[in-house]
C-alpha cells in the first residue's frame, strides 16, 4: 500500500487489520520487516527559508531532491546523512523520512552532531491513527516535551513521520583533509590530538587503503590555514600529506562505505567509546572503517560472527546492518527496556508498526 | 496564576512526610523549618510564591533516590530544583510538595580529553563546568546568560541554549548521558560517553521535559576545544527591518558566526543610560562575533563588512582589542540589569522565524501602544529566539495583570508567525496555560502519555508544563 497524503496515512494505519512494515525509499533494510508494506510517498518541500537555514519537507520526498534544491542555495544538512543502499545491496532512493527513522549521520557528526540535532519538528501518525505534530520550524524550541528527538532513530515504530523540518548550514565553499599513512588501530590517538585541536575539524576517521584523514571545511583562506595547522600537528604520528582535489571522494568513500561494497561477509556498526577503538579493531578482526575520531567502527566479517561477543566487553551498542545475527540492535539494559516497552505501549497500543524492526 | 488546590490530606499528614524523609536521609538533608524552606518559596519568576511541606537537599544519586522512593510511596508531589534560576517558575514549589534541590551535588566525576567529555553531578553550576577544564584548553558550549549560577540540572530539565547555540547548538546537542532517578526511585543510566546512543533516544527526551519525568544527578557533557580567537563587531542601522534583513544576508551567505544579538532603541537607550558602554544612537544594533584565528576572523569579518555595507548602517565597529571587544559586549550582557534600573520588567521568550521579524517587531510595537506599556527588545536574532521586555509598575495596580495580557498577545503573535511559545526558558507555570494556542489536544495528549511512563502518579513537578485542565484527571488519579 502507498499513500501520498497524511490523511491517507492516518486512515491506512486506523484501518490496519494487522503489523505494518513501513517504508521510504526501501534502501536501508536493517533488522525484521514484517507485515503488509506501507510506503510513505508524501512527497515535496512545503517550505523552505534560506535566510532562516530552515527547510520543511514531506517525509516520502527522496534525499537526492532535498539536498539537490538546497545545494543551489548554497546550503546543506549539516548531519552528512549516508547512502546505505549499495553496501547493503539495494537499490531505490533514499527518502528523507526513511534518514529521519534511521537517524542516520555521516562523517560531519563529529562537529554538526547527528541527524536528530539538525530536526527541529516534524509530524506523525501514531500506532491508533492519531495525527501528533511536535516542535517547528524554530531552531530553538523549548515549548513541552521533546518527541522530535524521540522520533529521530525509532525506525517507524512508534509513529509514521508525514513531515520533517531541519535546520541547515551554509554549505562550506572549500574543503581539505589531511592524510596521515598510519594502520587503523594507530588511527584513534592521531585522530584525538586532531579532534582537540582548536582548528575546528569536520570529520576524522580511517579508511582502508588510505589511512587516517581529517578534514576542514570553510572559507578557502581559513581552510587552507587549518590544513596547515592539522598537517604540522600529525606529523609525528606518521606520513602526511594534504589532499585538496580529492577531499570530497574521500569523504563520500568513507561516509558510503565504499570499500565494502560487492563484498561478502556481515557488515556490523558499532558506536563507542573512541578510546576503546584500537583494542576493539584488533578483538574484531576482519576488515574495518573507522569514523566519528574512532567512536563509530564500521566491521566487514565472516558471515556467523558473533560480534557482541568478540567485543566484550566494550562501552556503547553494536548494530547488525547486514547479515544473519539472531538480534540486530544491541539488547537493552532492563531499567531502560521496561521504559521503551511502556512508550511502545502509549505510542503503538496495538503492536502494529514495524513490530520487532528494533529487536 | 491558577494553582491546583493543595490535597488536604498532604498538608495534614506533614509531620508524618517529614519523619519519613529523616529516616531515609541524613538528618541535615531535610528542612522543615518555614523560616528555612521561606529560601526555596520561588524560583527566578518571583512574582509567584508558595512555601513548599518541605525541602531536601540530598548529597548523591541513592539519597536522591531514597528521597523520591519515600516521596512516592507517601503520595507526595515533588519539584526538583537546581539552582533556583528558572523564569518560567519551573521550580516553584506547591503547598503540598516536596522540593527536592541539588546544590550540593555539585562535583566533578570524570574529565576525559581524549573522549571529549566531562562527567558532572548535575547541581553544578554551568559556567563551573568550563572553569573544570579550561586551563586545559577546553569549554563546554551552551551558555545561557545565567551560566554564573544555574545548574546543569536545570540546564537539562529546560534544554538551555544561550548567545553562542547559533554555532554550538543547545543542551540537547552538547549532552551524552545522564544517570536518572525515577519517580519511583529507580536509578537509570541513559546514553553514556559515546556519541550515538542505541535503542530510543530516551536522552533526547529527557532533555528539555522540565523535571517532570525524571531528576537528572549526574551528566556526561560534550566538550569542546577553545577556538583560537572571538572578535565581536557593533554594526547600528536607522530601522529594524534593515538590520532583520541584514541578519538574513549574513547567514545566507554562508558565514557562521558563533552569535548575532539585537537590540531596539528602547534597549540601546537603556543600557547607554545604565553603563555607558558609547552604543551609537540607532534604532536598531547588531552584534556579531566571529572565531578562529586571526586570519581566519579577519576573512569572515570582511565579508560580513560588505554585506552590512549593503544595507547602509549608521556605524560599523569592529574590536581592536580585548578591551574594544568587552565594550561591545557590555551593553548587551547589561541589558537585563539596565531595564531593572528603569523600571519592573517581565522578560518574554517566543521564538519565530528569522524572515518574520521585521514584521513581528512592527506588531509587537502597535501591540505596546494599545496595552499602554512600553516594550524593549534584546534578542539572539541567528535563531530567532526573541525576548521582549515589557516595562510596568508592579506597585500600580492593575499593571501586573496589564503586563500579562500583553505578554499572552506576544507569545501568539510568535505562534501565528510560525514560532513557538518558548525558545530557552521553558513552559513552566508561565506559559503553561498557552500551550493550546500552539499545540492541538492530540499533540499535548500524546506528550502527557510519555510522563504517563516515566511518572504513572503524576508526582514529579506535576502542575507544570500542561495546561491545568487537560491534565487535570491525571493529576487527581
Amino acid at each position: 500500500m502507498r499513500v501520498e497524503s497524511e490523511a491517507q496515512l492516518a486512515e491506512a494505519v486506523r484501518d490496519a487489520g494487522g503489523a505494518l512494515a513501513v517504508r521510504g525509499g526501501g534502501t536501508r533494510p536493517v533488522g525484521r520487516c514484517l507485515g503488509e508494506p506501507l510506503e510513505v510517498g508524501i512527497s515535496g518541500i512545503t517550505l523552505y527559508e534560506p535566510g532562516a537555514l530552515t527547510l520543511v519537507v514531506g517525509a516520502g520526498t527522496p534525499l537526492a531532491e532535498v539536498e539537490a534544491a538546497i545545494a543551489a542555495e548554497g546550503q546543506r544538512l549539516p548531519f552528512e546523512p549516508a547512502n546505505w543502499g549499495p553496501v547493503l545491496g539495494v537499490r531505490g532512493q533514499s527518502t528523507v523520512g526513511g534518514v529521519v527513522a534511521a537517524n542516520v549521520s555521516g562523517p560531519r557528526r563529529v562537529q554538526a552532531g547527528a541527524c536528530r540535532d539538525s530536526l527541529i519538528g516534524t509530524r506523525f501518525v501514531d500506532g491508533r491513527g492519531q495525527i501528533v505534530k511536535n516542535g517547528g520550524r524554530v531552531m530553538k524550541n523549548v515549548t513541552g516535551y521533546d518527541l522530535v528527538k524521540l522520533m529521530a532513530g525509532s525506525w517507524g515504530t512508534l509513529g509514521v513521520m508525514s513531515e520533517v523540518a531541519f535546520k541547515l548550514l551554509p554549505a562550506a565553499p572549500s574543503q581539505a583533509t589531511v592524510v596521515i599513512d598510519l594502520p587503523a588501530g594507530a588511527a584513534q590517538v592521531a585522530l584525538a590530538a586532531a579532534l582537540g585541536s582548536p582548528f575546528d575539524v569536520s570529520g576524522a576517521g580511517w579508511l582502508p587503503g588510505t589511512g587516517a584523514v581529517v578534514r576542514v571545511e570553510g572559507l578557502a583562506e581559513s581552510v587552507a590555514y587549518r590544513a596547515e595547522q592539522l598537517r604540522r600537528l600529525m606529523e609525528p604520528f606518521g606520513p602526511v600529506r594534504v589532499e585538496e582535489e580529492g577531499s570530497a571522494a574521500i569523504w563520500q568513500s568513507l561516509r558510503d562505505l565504499e570499500p565494502f561494497i560487492g563484498k561478502d561477509g556481515d557488515l556490523w556498526r558499532l558506536s563507542v567509546k573512541p578510546s576503546e577503538a584500537s583494542d576493539l579493531v584488533a578483538r574484531l578482526g576482519g576488515e574495518v572503517l573507522l569514523d566519528w575520531g574512532g567512536g563509530l567502527i564500521w566491521a566487514l566479517l565472516p558471515e556467523g560472527s558473533d560480534v557482541r561477543a568478540l567485543a566484550s566487553p566494550y562501552t556503547g551498542h553494536a548494530t547488525c546492518m547486514r547479515g544473519a545475527a539472531g538480534v540486530t540492535f544491541e539488547p537493552e539494559p532492563a531499567p531502560i527496556a521496561t521504559l521503551t516497552t511502556a512508550l511502545r505501549a502509549q505510542f503503538d497500543p496495538k503492536g502494529i508498526l514495524n513490530p520487532g524492526r528494533m529487536s | 496564576m491558577e494553582m491546583p488546590k493543595p490535597k488536604e490530606d498532604l498538608l495534614a499528614r506533614k509531620p508524618q512526610i517529614i519523619a519519613r524523609l529523616r529516616e531515609v536521609l541524613p538528618a541535615d538533608a531535610v528542612i522543615d523549618d518555614p523560616s528555612e524552606t521561606r529560601a526555596y518559596e520561588c524560583d527566578a519568576l518571583s512574582a509567584y510564591r508558595c512555601q513548599p511541606l518541605g525541602v531536601v537537599l540530598p548529597r548523591s544519586t541513592a539519597e536522591v533516590a531514597a528521597a523520591l522512593k519515600a516521596c512516592h510511596e507517601l503520595g507526595v508531589p515533588v519539584v526538583p530544583r537546581g539552582a533556583g534560576t528558572s523564569l518560567a517558575g519551573g521550580s516553584m514549589p506547591q503547598a503540598d510538595s516536596v522540593v527536592l534541590g541539588l546544590a550540593r551535588m555539585n562535583a566533578v566525576l570524570e574529565t576525559d580529553y581524549t573522549n571529549r567529555f566531562i562527567r558532572v553531578e548535575a547541581g553544578r553550576t554551568n559556567l563551573s563546568v568550563t572553569g573544570a577544564v579550561e586551563s586545559d584548553g577546553w569549554f563546554y558550549a551552551p551558555d545561557p546568560s545565567s551560566q554564573l549560577a544555574c545548574a546543569i540540572s536545570g540546564n537539562i530539565a529546560m534544554n538551555s541554549g544561550g548567545a553562542h547555540c547559533l554555532k554550538y547548538g543547545v543542551t540537547t546537542n552538547n549532552l551524552l548521558g545522564v544517570t536518572l532517578v525515577t519517580m519511583e526511585g529507580e536509578v537509570v543510566e541513559i546514553g553514556g560517553p559515546y556519541l550515538d546512543a542505541g535503542g530510543l533516544d530516551l536522552l533526547g527526551l529527557i532533555c528539555g521535559s522540565e523535571g517532570q519525568l525524571g531528576v537528572v544527578t549526574e551528566a556526561t557533557l560534550k566538550i569542546l576545544p577553545k577556538p583560537e580567537g572571538a572578535r565581536p563587531v557593533l554594526i547600528g542601522f536607522n530601522s529594524n527591518e534593515v538590520a532583520g534583513a541584514c541578519v538574513a544576508d549574513i547567514i545566507k551567505a554562508g558565514i557562521l558566526p558563533v552569535a548575532i544579538e539585537f537590540m531596539d532603541r528602547p534597549c540601546i537607550r537603556a543600557t547607554e543610560a545604565f553603563c555607558h558602554a558609547g552604543y551609537p544612537d540607532c534604532e536598531a544594533l547588531l552584534i556579531v562575533e566571529c572565531e578562529g584565528s586571526e586570519a581566519e576572523i579577519d576573512e569572515q569579518i570582511g565579508m560580513i563588512r560588505q554585506i552590512a555595507t549593503r544595507h547602509e548602517p549608521v556605524e560599523f565597529r569592529e574590536a581592536q582589542s580585548a578591551d574594544e571587544a568587552a565594550r561591545i559586549w557590555l551593553g548587551r550582557k547589561s541589558a537585563f540589569g539596565a531595564m531593572g534600573q528603569i523600571n519592573d520588567y517581565m522578560c518574554l521568550d517566543g521564538t519565530i522565524p528569522v524572515s518574520e521579524l521585521p514584521f513581528v517587531l512592527r506588531r509587537i510595537g502597535e501591540l505596546s501602544k494599545d496595552f499602554g506599556l512600553d516594550v524593549a527588545n534584546v534578542f539572539h536574532a541567528g535563531d530567532g529566539n526573541m525576548h521582549p521586555l515589557i516595562l510596568y509598575n508592579a506597585n500600580e495596580p492593575g499593571q501586573q495583570e496589564q503586563c500579562e495580557k500583553l505578554g499572552a498577545e506576544i507569545l501568539k503573535l510568535c505562534v501565528e508567525a510560525g514560532g513557538c511559545l518558548t525558545g530557552e526558558h521553558g513552559v513552566g507555570i508561565e506559559k503553561r496555560d498557552l500551550m493550546d494556542v500552539q499545540f492541538e489536544p492530540a499533540d499535548l495528549e500524546a506528550q502527557m502519555r510519555v510522563k504517563d511512563v516515566f511518572d504513572p502518579k503524576w508526582l514529579l513537578n506535576p502542575a507544570k508544563v500542561f495546561p491545568l485542565g487537560a491534565s487535570a484527571s491525571r493529576r487527581a488519579s
